[in-house]
């Protein structure tokens, strides 16, 4: 299983659910790498006949298992940015009744369900599913850049190179988790990277 | 003093529109102008009845933007408690009268892309408020109208003629009824839709529109309940050390009132929440008819709603 359970935190900190299929007029599935067993758990004939899987497999062998649930329309893309033009489409063509289930990555579904509730979509109706990485999508509160995956706390900034502090503060609309300079008040004084769980 | 903030007004101005439904005009009493306020909302007039004070909720259907008067519509109901017959009878046009602050439980979100309107009758009112709303902000709505017949249809003409692309009108005795379902479905994403009128259509509306996979929050609804007569009760207050009677007529709300407690209150007609009153003990059966309470606390026996819900049987004690 590529479960994992998040320890307790703050407010701000995103909770993820389980998924569950619902009824609705269409289904969009978007997911990456381990998301697609949350999608193969939940998959039904009836589900597929209306679905649309946007799949972002990240090195993760399950596109043709995705392609054997025979969903009405399969994408396979190499990143979020490269199938983000296909999600926006997909949502300004979309009608109310559609249901929207996000799996995977936090920085994955932290970014559809911007889109998702940009496109109008109210962000407790949007369903999701952490699977996989447990790596963060960080923004520098500094020089505001996004760094991708980032496994390890303090890290560096992709952008700026500053040293910086991983936070649960997390921001909806950027999509982010906040990264805040560790070494401030004492440049060089950076404690030992160790995983953001450890 | 429980309920929204008072403003003395006068009525200025009373507009017979059917063999139903008149239509009041009210202005401050000191000349100046009124808060604005939210397509939706609704105030609570006061009426002064004898010795019977009754406080019932009417929706703003003015312009929330026209700070020099409010207008309501009243339906007359001739089966009710007397308020709407008290307004329809006794009040003339000068009259001294208080209304509350505006409170808004029906409001737009203004998140959604389209707003998708659905009235029953008088349930109209809220949405000529929410109407002239939108049109000030560009917004994009749809309004589906239902009215028992051509006569009894209030505002018809004037929404046909200021907005004849976005008004669609159904006569029941015509045969005319909304097509929810094929409505409902191709609405575009992010479409909002809002029902107010009888207890069935809003109900169905949310059925169909739950079926049809439409989100919670994306469904709006409004229905105030009037308090119905029942068997009379006594209640014990632990809290003003009162044993009060309720009459066949009033509410426990009012009952409590009308001894002297100043008990919590925003909308009288069971959707906001405000005068939600513990129990402390009972024998009996409750009659609960709140759109508030969860139905586990009905059940619990340690929750009322005064506005609207009775109780049956032999005692009563309220944390109050």
């Amino acid at each position: 299983m590529s479960r994992f359970d998040f320890p307790p935190a703050i407010k701000s900190r995103p909770v993820w659910g389980r998924l569950e299929t619902r009824t609705g007029s269409a289904h969009l599935f978007i997911a990456d790498a381990d998301g697609a067993e949350a999608i193969i758990g939940i998959a039904t004939p009836e589900i597929m006949e209306k679905a649309h899987i946007i799949y972002i497999p990240r090195g993760a062998g399950f596109a043709a298992d995705l392609q054997a649930l025979k969903p009405k329309q399969f994408y396979e893309g190499p990143s979020y940015a490269a199938a983000s033009s296909r999600i926006a489409k997909t949502l300004s063509d979309a009608k109310m009744g559609l249901q929207v289930y996000l799996t995977g990555t936090e920085g994955l579904m932290g970014q559809a369900l911007h889109a998702a509730m940009e496109a109008g979509i109210p962000h407790t109706a949007i369903q999701t599913e952490h699977r996989g990485s447990v790596a963060r999508r960080m923004q520098c509160v500094h020089c505001k850049g996004i760094t991708e995956d980032v496994e390890v706390d303090p890290f560096q900034c992709a952008h700026c190179g500053l040293n910086l502090f991983v936070r649960d503060h997390y921001s909806r609309r950027i999509a982010a988790y906040q990264g805040v300079c560790i070494d401030a008040e004492d440049p060089g004084n950076v404690p030992a990277p160790k995983g953001i769980y450890e | 003093m429980s309920g929204a903030a008072k403003i003395p007004v006068i009525v200025t101005d009373i507009v017979p529109l059917n063999g139903l439904v008149t239509r009041f005009a009210f202005k401050r009493a000191d000349g100046g102008l009124l808060p604005t306020f939210s397509g939706g909302a609704h105030t609570v007039v006061e009426m002064r009845d004898g010795d019977i004070t009754r406080m019932n909720p009417y929706s703003l259907m003015s312009d929330p933007m026209d700070q020099t008067a409010y207008t309501i519509s009243v339906r007359r109901d001739d089966q009710g408690r007397g308020g709407s017959l008290f307004m329809h009878q006794k009040v003339k046009v000068g009259d001294a009268m208080t209304i509350s602050y505006p409170v808004n439980l029906f409001s737009l979100d203004l998140r959604a892309k389209k707003h998708l309107f659905l009235a029953g009758g008088i349930g109209i009112t809220p949405f000529l408020a929410q109407i002239k709303q939108l049109e000030r902000l560009n917004g994009r709505w749809e309004l589906h109208y239902a009215s028992r017949n051509k006569s009894l249809g209030s505002y018809v003409d004037m929404l046909t003629d200021r907005h004849p692309n976005e008004t669609h009108i159904y006569y029941d005795d015509e045969g005319q009824a909304i097509d929810l379902k094929h409505l409902l479905d191709g609405q575009p994403l992010g479409t909002h839709v809002y029902v107010c009128g009888p207890k069935g259509m809003i109900d169905w509306v949310r059925k169909t529109a739950q079926d049809e996979g439409w989100p919670r929050e994306a469904i709006h609804y409004e229905e105030f309940l009037a308090p119905k007569p029942g068997k009379p009760f006594e209640v014990k207050l632990a809290v003003s050390n009162k044993i009060i009677q309720v009459g066949e007529q009033e509410s426990l709300l009012e009952a409590m009132e009308r001894s002297g407690v100043d008990a919590p209150y925003l909308c009288r007609g069971g959707a906001c929440g405000q005068c939600e009153t513990d129990v402390i003990d009972y024998t009996g059966n409750f009659i609960h008819r709140d759109h508030w309470l969860e139905q586990a606390d009905h059940a619990s026996g340690r929750k009322i709603m005064p506005c609207v819900s009775r109780f049956e049987g032999k005692t009563l004690v309220l944390d109050r």
